[in-house]
């Protein structure tokens, strides 16, 4: 059986900038990667071009075994239903109540009839923990740690085979952090969901990683299982998980 | 030396690739307005917001850009003895030109901006994004039936300009400059032809479909957060003004031009 993602020497550059230089990597059936890395690293450009919103100009993406590099936009259609994507800032629909947020995929993508669609989202709102009486609220009427779980609620709401997370504990308290990675590990359980994730938050990362992944300078220089992270051998790795200024990775505060 | 040419070499491939994405991104949208899926709820929505939400705007417009051209032109044409055709210079001028410029150039500041403004937020908060990995194109999601709608309701609109602007000349002419009523009415009428309203409302569609277009375009394509999204907001209404103009030009010279 195919690996479920694989990105094979992927090459992204903005001008000059050379942001992913020769990226590999395979994301087993069922498995939970998670990507991390300092910020300006590229994992955020990495996630795009699987998700085909940015195109890489040279390697493959492929995903269940078809490429999807340089599909058209009707091409791709299939490929994205696949897909459900918790992003970092939420990206819920400010014009749109909480419950048409997590119905989206399910009333636009998959032609749902409004009434069944509700149903699904109050349903998949109580899976995050969600009163159905929130269903009625705007987004903006939300605090960020519930913002969140609505946006993981829209993200598992159409049981997407491969789900992926972007920054999903950034700018949460370390309580509310936990509880979404308690959701999040949950949530892909019970959907049997592949998951990628891409963060700089140790303690999420270990949460919900079977295997983790560093990206420095566009390139991956270490993979491995989650639980061999704090015996890396790489003094790159080291430096990042203990979050140490002194090391090989120095800031580069001129950009 | 070589500095200034680079420098103007610089400017004038911006421009080519400024030209080349509106052209690419007007080309997408148009064949996203025409193919299905549909989304009539959103077109309806976008329909009530430029259409009925423009009313007040675009007849206050009207009905002061009627009064002040009867007065001017009575004033003006008093000095040649040719009063009598106020009338007749208040339908042509109003059908013809100020009414589907004038709101146009109202409906661009309201409706252009707040497309831009919105679409541009969607853009830096990263919902366009969201849409596309909930399968649904932004084009026909968020551009489509904004498009659509601004084709559509800019002639409604412009439609109801010209009567409230024929209205308001006849006002002024009647209550304040002493014309006969049922006279002013029969002048009104006399040498107005069709095509005077036709290619008012050909312009309306026209400007229409500019505008929302260049509230999209300039949304769509906004980056760097608040201050970014205020960029394409200001570029949105002043490049629709400026093609309104040219437009505008381009559309009496193909009617009426010789």
């Amino acid at each position: 059986m195919p690996p479920k993602i694989q990105l094979t020497g992927v090459h992204k550059s903005f001008g000059p900038k050379v942001v992913l230089d020769g990226i590999d990597l395979s994301v087993a059936r069922g498995e939970s990667v998670v990507v991390i890395g300092g910020s300006g690293t590229g994992k955020s450009v990495m996630l795009k071009c699987i998700l085909g919103l940015l195109r890489p100009e040279t390697g493959s993406i492929k995903v269940d075994g078809e490429e999807v590099v340089g599909l058209s936009s009707r091409q791709r259609e299939p490929v994205m239903r696949k897909f459900g994507m918790l992003f970092q800032g939420g990206a819920l629909f400010d014009s749109l109540k909480v419950w048409e947020n997590v119905a989206f995929g399910l009333i636009q993508g998959q032609k749902m009839e409004r009434a069944k669609a509700r149903d699904i989202a109050i349903e998949k709102l109580a899976q995050v923990g969600l009163a159905a009486s929130s269903g009625d609220l705007f987004p903006s009427e939300l605090s960020g740690g519930m913002q969140k779980r609505v946006s993981l609620a829209r993200a598992i709401a159409t049981s997407p085979d491969i789900i992926f997370f972007d920054e999903p504990t950034t700018g949460l308290d370390p309580i509310m952090a936990d509880v979404i990675n308690s959701l999040i590990v949950k949530c892909c359980k019970e959907v049997g969901a592949t998951a990628l994730s891409i963060t700089h938050d140790m303690a999420s990362a270990r949460k919900i990683a079977d295997r983790i992944a560093m990206l420095y300078k566009g390139r991956l220089i270490w993979v491995g299982p989650a639980k061999d992270i704090d015996h890396s051998g790489n003094e790159y790795v080291d430096q990042f998980i203990h979050g140490r200024e002194d090391g090989p990775i120095s800031m580069e505060l001129r950009a | 030396m070589t500095d200034f040419l680079a420098t103007v070499g610089r400017v004038f491939l911006a421009f080519l690739a400024h030209t080349g994405r509106l052209s690419a991104f007007t080309a997408t949208a148009v064949s996203h307005v025409v193919r299905p899926p549909f989304y009539p709820r959103l077109i309806m929505r976008e329909m009530i917001e430029i259409g009925y939400f423009s009313l007040p705007v675009v007849g206050l417009t009207a009905v002061f850009t009627g009064m002040v051209l009867a007065l001017q032109s009575y004033s003006g044409f008093s000095r040649f003895a040719a009063e009598g055709a106020v009338a007749t210079v208040v339908v042509l001028s109003v059908t013809r030109e100020l009414a589907p410029v004038l709101a146009g150039l109202m409906v661009a500041g309201r409706i252009g901006a707040s497309m831009a403004a919105e679409i541009g937020t969607m853009r830096v908060t990263e919902q366009i994004d969201a849409l596309t990995t909930l399968s649904t194109n932004p084009f026909k999601y968020l551009v489509a039936p904004r498009i659509l709608a601004g084709t559509l309701m800019l002639p409604f609109l412009v439609l109801i300009a010209d009567i409230i602007g024929v209205f308001g000349g006849y006002i002024v002419g009647v209550y304040k400059l002493g014309f006969n009523s049922s006279t002013y009415i029969a002048r009104t009428w006399e040498y107005l032809m069709p095509l005077d309203v036709i290619s008012g409302l050909v312009k309306a569609a026209v400007f229409g479909f500019l505008i929302t277009l260049m509230g999209c375009y300039n949304g769509y394509y906004s980056k760097g957060g608040a201050q970014g999204v205020g960029a394409a907001t200001t570029n949105a209404v002043v490049s629709a003004a400026i093609m309104i103009l040219v437009f505008n030009y381009m559309i009496t010279a193909m009617f009426f031009g010789k």
